[in-house]
Order: structure tokens, then sequence, then C-alpha cells
């Protein structure tokens, strides 16, 4: 009961500091000038046409690489914790005990090389369209997802999981250690050709990295949803 | 108004939030309790790069260079949004991971049966 009192005290307090928000806050016609200098010139020195692209993997390009590194401690951390839990249980036992249904195979025989192809075109695309390597990479570990519910996939290779995450994360460094060498600073991508806006070959190296991004990320992803189902709780 | 809207329903999310991680004590529950929390927070932030019938910042045929200076939304929270998703993804499997666990050891997904870590 007092527990409950605090929570909705917390709660109120909440409310309280952000009222002045709600007073003063409305709709702006203008945006902060750092935000116009982007609008304004971001498309003319990067050829990125989406431009939320030409911020992640350029501008706040070494924001981005911390954050695929902290993916990839999250997933290491979820593979060490399954790890650790099943010493202590009999083993490996997958969980999935019966056969999945004939709605869920002839489904993904029928989805899963469109989910695949659809995860690699939204990241190939990351600097055209809305999207990137982080959602493709996410499409196609959705993808590896339904894989292993229909039975077309029962095992899943640490070991090329390993290699494909190696590579893309060393791959992405190595672009940025190319933009410091032969253009103006780590991770510029305008030391290949920034192209004609809004054709696939565009934005310098932009599409190379979110590409790298996007393989990066379904590797990590998958080997979380497969650390997952490997190990159970023994009851 | 739009800008209004998004604020008052950012703050509901994450008073929402806030209320599931204190008052529950199933560790599934305050996981999405956290959930909702960090989507309030995407959405408050969202809410403050909006300017009112902004576009998305992409060029496209329509919208030249002159256009996204006059009408897109800002795209830096969009991009900040961006990474917070990726994150919170990362340290929601994290904590899921956790709770399996600490199931796996205690035998009990409700926290105040953990004496352990009661201080």
């Amino acid at each position: 009961m007092f527990k409950r009192l605090f929570s909705l005290v917390l709660v109120v307090a909440l409310a309280a500091a952000f009222f002045p928000l709600f007073a003063t806050i409305g709709d702006r016609g203008d945006v902060s000038p750092l935000a116009e200098s982007y609008l304004a010139d971001a498309p003319d020195a990067l050829g990125s046409a989406n431009l939320v692209t030409s911020v992640i993997v350029t501008y706040r390009g070494l924001d981005t690489l911390g954050e695929v590194t902290v993916l990839f401690a999250a997933s290491a951390g979820v593979s060490l914790v399954f790890s650790r839990l099943g010493s202590s249980s009999d083993g490996r036992r997958p969980v999935q005990n019966h056969a999945p249904s004939e709605l869920v195979v002839t489904g993904a025989g029928l989805l899963l090389p469109l989910i695949f192809v659809f995860g690699v075109f939204i990241f190939v695309h990351g600097h055209l369209t809305p999207g990137g390597g982080f959602q493709g990479g996410v499409v196609i570990a959705s993808g590896v997802l339904l894989a292993l519910l229909a039975g077309t996939l029962t095992e899943l290779s640490h070991g090329m999981l390993s290699v494909l995450e190696m590579l893309s994360g060393a791959g992405y460094v190595a672009v940025g250690l190319l933009g410091l060498w032969l253009a103006g600073g780590f991770l510029d991508p305008r030391f290949l050709p920034t192209g004609e806006i809004g054709s696939l070959f565009s934005g310098g190296a932009i599409p190379v990295i979110y590409s790298l991004v996007g393989i990066k990320v379904g590797a990590e992803l998958s080997g979380v949803i497969d650390a997952m189902r490997r190990r159970r709780v023994v009851e | 108004m739009m800008t209004q809207i998004l604020t008052v329903l950012a703050f509901l999310l994450m008073a929402l939030g806030v209320w599931g991680l204190m008052s529950r004590r199933h560790l599934i529950r305050i996981i999405i309790g956290f959930s909702l929390l960090d989507t309030g927070v995407h959405l408050l932030l969202v809410a403050f790069g909006y300017r009112s019938g902004g576009t998305a910042p992409i060029l496209s045929d329509g919208i030249g260079v002159s256009g996204l200076v006059s009408g897109a939304v800002d795209p830096i929270p969009s991009a900040l949004v961006l990474t917070a998703i990726v994150i919170g993804l990362a340290v929601t499997a994290l904590m899921l991971s956790f709770a399996v666990r600490m199931y796996a050891r205690t035998r009990s997904i409700y926290i105040d049966k953990n004496k352990e870590l009661k201080w």
C-alpha cells in the first residue's frame, strides 16, 4: 500500500516536472540553425538523398560506431548469460519438441526469400529511402527467426555468424580509416565519388558503410535469437 | 498543436512506464514498463524535432534543397531516436536474458521473492 502511494507520488512528480514543457511548447515554424545548415548543405556535400542517413553515418558517424559497439556488447552479454545457463542444466536441448504447423512451413517457403531480399533492399537503399543498416539487419534477423520456427534452418553456424560479424565490424572501421586517409577525416565517405543524388551509387561510401552495418546487425541479432532458442531452463 | 499532442502522449507513455516499473513485482512486467518508458522518451525527442506541416528530411523529385530548408523536420532528433531505439533493443534483450538467468537461479520470477538483491 505504501509502495503504491510512493509510485503514485513519483508519477505526479514526473507530471510536475513536465508541466512547464506542456505550457510553453507549441508548433514551431523553423528548425535549429544546425539542422538548417544540414538541410541546406548536406545534399550537395555528400550526395545522399536521405538526410537522416547523412547525419547518422557521416556527421554523427562516431556515435553510430559506438552504437554498433554497444549492440555487440549486448549480444555478447546475452550469449554469455545463456551459455552459463547451459552448463548448469542438462546441455543443449532445443525448445521446440513438436513439428511446426503446416501453415508456418508453407508460409515460410513463400515469404523467406522475400524477407531476405527486402532486408537487403532496405540497407542498400538506406541513403535514398527511409531505412538503413539497422532496419535492414533487423528484417534479416526476423527472417532467420521465421526460418528457425519453420524448421527450414535447424542449426545456425556460430562460426559463420562470428566471421560475418567480425568482417563487417572490421570493414566499418577500415572504411572509416580510409576516410581519414583519403578524404577529410575519420568516417568521411567522400573518398568514393558522391555521384548523382538519387541514384543507387551515390553518397560516396555511405551505402558501403550501411551495408556493413546491416550485415553486422543481422548477424548479431540472429546470434541473440539463436542463443535464446537453444538453451532452456530445466523444470 | 501536433507537438503538444505528441508531448502529452509521450508523457502518458512515460508515466505508464514509471508506474509499471515501480508497482509491478513480476520481472517481465517490469521490463515491459521499462520499454514503455523508453518509447515515451523516443516520442518526446521526435516531438522536439517536429515543425508544423513538416515533411520527411529526404530529397525527392517534388522537393528541392530550398524545399527541405523551408519545410523538412529536424533530421538530428530522428537520427538520435534511431540510435536510441537500437540501444533500447539491445538493453531489453540483455534484461530479458538476466530475467531468465534469475529464474533459473531462484526459481521465481517475482522480485520480492529474491532477498539477495534487497538493500
